[in-house]
C-alpha cells in the first residue's frame, strides 16, 4: 500500500522518506490551519457585528444536529449491511426514499379531512409506521432478489447489483408516483412554534426528529444487545461460517438485519417529511450519500459510529460553510456564495477525517473475512 | 475495328454525361455553410428542444406545445410539410443540452432548432448547432452570457445563428431593480441564484441596476441545484438582515426555500420576489408562495396578431386550451409560436425552388434570420440585433393573491418596464 524507500542520508542513521506520509502530513496541517484561520475569521466577524448572531448561529446548530440526526438512521442501514455482509448496498438511499414517498399518500389523506391538525401524535404515527413498511418491504425484497443469489460472489458483484438496484427503484418510482416533487403537509399542531427548553427557544421539529431519532437509537442498541436476534445479528457479523455451524440461522439473520436497517430508513422517512417536506424520486440519491459518508466517518461497520457520524456530517456542512469558509476573508480568500459549496464541505470532511484515522472515528467493526 | 467502334462509344457517352451534369436542374450552388435539400415528397425538418421532464418541464411543456401549434398554423413551405419530429429534452442544465444537440446534428436533414428552454442548456447545445451550420432560435433563454450586454460587446456564450425572442436578461435585472427601489421603496436586497447562467446573469444584472439607483445587496449567494436543506444559506442571507430576497431560481430549490424561511430567525418580515423560472403552475400552488412578487416578460397579448398565421393571443389560448387542456403552464409561449414562424418565414423566403425539390443555404437562412426587423408576432414587434436579441422587451411585474386562480394573480400587474 505504503511505498518506502531507504535512503541513508547521515552516517549511520537510516532515513526512511516516504512521499506518501509526507503528502498526508502536508495535508494534514493545511488543513488545520485553514480551518483555524475560517474560524478565527468567523469569531472576528461575530465579535465586530458582523454574520450572524447568536440566536442564528443556535438555530443553525440546531437544524443541523437534527439534519445529522436523519442521516445517523439511514447510516445505520449501510453499516449494518456492510458488518454483515462485507459490500455498500448503494440501494439503501432508495429504501429510505421508498418510505417516505409512500407516507405522503396517507398524511394527505389525513390532511384533507382534518385528522392532521386534530390528532397530530396518531397522525405522525400513522406516517411513521407506512414508512416504514414500506422501507422495510423494499429492503426485504431487495435481499431477495437482488443480493441472496449473490452470497457467494466477490464483493465487488453485490455492489455493482446494488448501484442497479438503486437506479431501478428511482425509476420505478418515478413511474409509480410521476416525476414532480410531492409534498407532505405542513407538520400538525404547534410543532412549527419554539418551545422553551432552558431557556432556549427551539423549533417543535427539530426537538421531536432529535427525540424520535434518539429513541430509534436506544430501541436500536437494545435490539442488538440484550435480545437473541441482535446477538445473533453480532455472531453473523463477527464470522458468518462458525455463526452457522453454531445453529444460527444465517439467512434468516440477514435478513432480519435487512429489516432493521429498513425499519431505521423508514423513521428518517418521518424525519425527511417533517425537515424537508418535498420528496421526488430522486430524494434518495444525496441522503444515501451522504448517510454512507456519515457511516464511513464514524467507522464502517461501527453503528454508535454511524450515528455519531450522521450528527457530524450534518453539523459539517450545515455550520461548515459559514463559520469556515467564509471566515477565511480575513486573509484576502474572498468565496462569493459559500453555501453553494455545502456539498464540498461535507465531503472533505469526511476525506480530512478519513486523513487523520483512517478507521473513521469510533474505529472500524469488521467481519473476519474482512479482517487484514 | 471493334476497338475503335467501342473507343468512340466510350467518348460519345462520356460528353452526352457532362452535357446532363451541366444541363440537369437549375445552378444551385451552395453557400459556406452547405445546404438542405428536400426532395420531393419529404418534409422540411425542423426540431424542438425544451425542458419537457422533472420538475421543469411546466416551463418547456408549453414551449413545445406551442411550436407544433405554429408548424400546423403555418402550412407549407413551397409545397412541402414541415416536420418537428420528437420533442428532445434540455433537461434544464448542459448535460441535456449537449446531449440533445448531439443528436440533432448528427441528422443532416435538420434546418434549425427551437428552443432551448433554459439558458444553461443553451450554453451547451449552442456551440455544437452553430458548428453544425444550423439555427437556433429560443423562446425563452434569458441569459445575458448567450448574446451581448446590449451594449455592442458580443458575450462569452455566443455563437453565430443563435437568436432568441426572448427578453434579454439586463432589462428583467433593471425594471425589478426599479421596482425595488421606486415602488415597494426597499434599499436592502439579498440576492440567491442557483450556478445557472440564468439565474446568476439575471441576479448580477439585478445588482449592477440596483447598486446604480443607490440601493445595498446585503448578501450575494447560491444554492446548489438538488439542495433541499435551505436553513445554512437562509442563516447566511438573514445575517446580511435583508428587506427583501430576490431568488430567481427554479421550482424545486424554490419550493424548499419558501417552505424553511419561517423557521430562520431574522427572516419573518422579509419580502420575496421570484422571476419567471419560478411564475409555474407547480411553485405558485405552494401555500407559502401567496404574496411574492414575480417579475417576468409581458404576457398581454391578447390583441397581437402574428403576421404569419393571422392568428392573435386570444385565439392561440383558445386553440391550446382545446388541443391540450387548460392554460398554458408558464409565460413563454408566444416567444416559442413567434420564434417558430420566425424561423418558418425564414426559411420560406430563402428556399431555392428547383421543380419539386427545394434548396435550402444555411448562410442565407442565418443572414434572413438576422434581417428581420418590425416582424409582427404575438409578442409584438420583433427585430433582430447583431447578437440574436430579436426579443421585444416588455417586463411586467405581478404580486400573486390568488392560490386558486393563476391567471387572476397575474393579472395582478403592479409595474411594467418597456426596454
Amino acid at each position: 500500500m505504503t511505498a518506502s524507500t531507504t535512503t541513508p542520508s547521515r552516517k549511520g542513521r537510516r532515513f526512511r522518506f516516504n512521499w506518501v506520509d509526507s503528502f498526508l502530513w502536508f495535508i494534514r496541517i493545511t488543513a488545520i490551519i485553514t480551518i483555524a484561520v475560517g474560524i478565527t475569521g468567523s469569531v472576528q466577524h461575530f465579535i465586530a457585528g458582523e454574520g450572524p448572531t447568536l440566536e442564528q448561529w443556535r438555530d443553525l446548530i440546531i437544524s443541523s444536529i437534527s439534519t445529522g440526526a436523519m442521516y445517523g438512521l439511514i447510516a445505520l442501514g449501510y453499516s449494518m449491511v456492510y458488518g454483515i455482509l462485507g459490500f455498500i448496498n448503494f440501494a439503501h438511499g432508495e429504501v429510505f426514499m421508498s418510505g417516505t414517498m409512500a407516507a405522503i399518500i396517507p398524511a394527505t389523506v389525513l390532511f384533507n379531512t382534518g385528522f392532521w391538525d386534530a390528532q397530530p401524535v396518531l397522525s405522525l404515527i400513522i406516517v411513521l409506521i407506512t414508512a416504514m413498511i414500506t422501507s422495510v418491504l423494499t429492503a426485504v425484497i431487495v435481499e431477495k432478489v437482488a443480493y441472496r443469489p449473490l452470497r457467494g460472489a466477490p464483493r465487488l458483484i453485490p455492489l455493482i447489483t446494488s448501484i442497479g438496484v438503486s437506479f431501478f427503484i428511482q425509476y420505478a418510482f418515478a413511474g409509480l408516483f410521476g416525476v414532480a416533487i410531492r409534498s407532505y403537509p405542513p407538520p400538525p399542531g404547534n410543532l412549527t412554534e419554539d418551545i422553551i427548553i432552558f431557556g432556549v427557544p427551539i423549533e417543535g421539529t427539530k426537538i421531536l426528529v432529535i427525540i424520535v431519532a434518539i429513541l430509534a437509537m436506544i430501541g436500536l442498541w437494545y435490539f442488538v444487545t440484550r435480545t437473541k436476534t441482535g446477538r445473533a445479528m453480532r455472531a453473523v457479523a463477527e464470522d458468518k461460517e462458525i455463526a452457522g455451524l453454531m445453529g444460527i440461522n444465517v439467512d434468516r439473520t440477514i435478513v432480519t438485519t435487512f429489516i432493521v436497517g429498513g425499519a431505521m430508513a423508514g423513521v428518517a422517512g418521518l424525519l425527511w417529511a417533517l425537515l424537508f417536506r418535498g420528496v421526488d424520486f430522486l430524494t434518495g440519491f444525496l441522503p444515501g450519500i451522504k448517510a454512507f459518508t456519515a457511516a464511513v466517518l464514524g467507522g464502517i461497520g461501527n453503528l454508535p459510529g454511524a450515528m455519531l457520524g450522521g450528527v457530524l456530517l450534518g453539523l459539517f456542512e450545515g455550520v461548515g460553510p459559514i463559520l469556515v469558509l467564509d471566515g477565511l476573508d480575513i486573509v484576502g480568500i474572498d468565496i462569493p456564495a459559500v453555501s453553494q459549496l455545502r456539498n464540498a464541505v461535507a465531503f472533505i470532511a469526511l476525506v480530512l477525517v478519513l486523513v487523520f484515522r483512517p478507521t473513521g472515528l469510533l474505529g472500524e467493526r469488521l467481519g473476519s473475512e474482512d479482517r487484514a | 475495328m471493334k476497338f475503335k467502334r467501342s473507343m468512340r462509344l466510350v467518348a460519345a457517352l462520356g460528353a452526352l454525361a457532362l452535357v446532363a451534369a451541366a444541363c440537369g436542374g437549375t445552378d444551385f450552388e451552395a453557400g459556406a455553410l452547405g445546404a438542405v435539400t428536400v426532395e420531393s415528397g419529404e418534409a422540411v425538418e425542423i426540431r424542438s428542444l425544451e425542458a419537457i421532464s422533472g420538475e421543469v418541464a411546466f416551463l418547456g411543456i408549453p414551449n413545445e406545445n406551442a411550436t407544433r401549434m405554429a408548424v400546423d398554423d403555418f402550412g407549407q413551405i413551397h409545397g412541402h410539410d414541415v416536420n418537428v419530429g420528437t420533442g428532445l429534452d434540455d433537461l434544464c442544465s448542459a448535460d441535456g443540452g449537449q446531449s440533445a444537440a448531439q443528436t440533432i446534428v448528427s441528422d443532416e436533414q435538420v434546418v434549425g432548432v427551437i428552443g432551448t428552454s433554459c439558458s444553461g442548456a443553451a450554453a451547451a447545445a449552442s456551440p455544437l448547432i452553430s458548428e453544425a451550420g444550423l439555427v437556433l432560435v429560443s423562446p425563452s433563454n434569458t441569459s445575458p452570457s448567450l448574446t451581448s450586454d446590449l451594449a455592442g460587446n458580443v458575450a462569452e456564450n455566443w455563437n453565430a445563428g443563435y437568436y432568441r425572442t426572448a427578453h434579454n436578461d439586463l432589462f428583467q435585472g433593471q425594471a425589478a431593480a426599479n421596482f425595488v427601489f421606486d415602488n415597494l421603496g426597499l434599499r436592502k436586497v439579498a440576492l440567491i441564484h442557483d450556478g445557472d447562467p440564468y439565474t446568476n446573469g439575471l441576479t448580477t444584472a439585478f445588482q449592477n441596476a440596483f447598486v446604480e439607483l443607490g440601493g445595498e445587496i446585503v448578501v450575494h449567494t447560491a444554492v446548489a441545484v438538488g439542495d433541499t436543506d435551505m436553513v445554512p444559506v437562509l442563516t447566511e442571507v438573514a445575517a446580511g438582515g435583508p428587506e427583501l430576497i430576490f431568488f430567481p431560481i427554479f421550482p424545486a430549490e424554490g419550493t424548499f426555500i419558501v417552505q424553511q424561511i419561517g423557521g430562520v430567525a431574522g427572516l419573518e418580515d422579509v419580502v420575496l420576489m421570484g422571476a419567471d423560472g419560478l411564475s409555474v403552475e407547480n411553485f405558485m400552488n405552494v401555500p407559502e408562495t401567496e404574496g411574492m412578487y414575480f417579475s417576468g416578460p409581458d404576457t398581454r397579448f391578447d390583441e397581437n396578431t402574428n403576421e404569419a398565421t393571422g392568428v392573435n393571443g386570444v385565439d392561440f389560448l383558445a386553440a391550446y386550451d382545446t388541443q391540450w387542456g387548460g392554460a398554458p403552464s408558464a409565460d413563454f409561449w408566444g416567444h416559442a409560436y413567434d420564434a417558430t414562424t420566425m424561423l418558418l418565414t425564414a426559411v420560406e423566403a430563402v428556399a431555392v425552388v428547383d421543380g419539386d425539390t427545394i434548396h435550402i443555404d444555411r448562410q442565407l437562412l442565418r443572414d434572413e434570420l438576422s434581417a428581420t426587423s418590425g416582424f409582427n408576432g404575438l409578442i409584438g414587434s420583433i427585430t433582430c440585433d447583431e447578437f440574436g436579441d430579436c426579443g421585444a422587451a416588455v417586463i411586467s411585474i405581478f404580486q400573486h393573491n390568488n392560490l386558486d386562480d393563476h391567471q387572476a394573480s397575474k393579472s395582478n400587474i403592479l409595474y411594467t418596464y418597456s426596454g
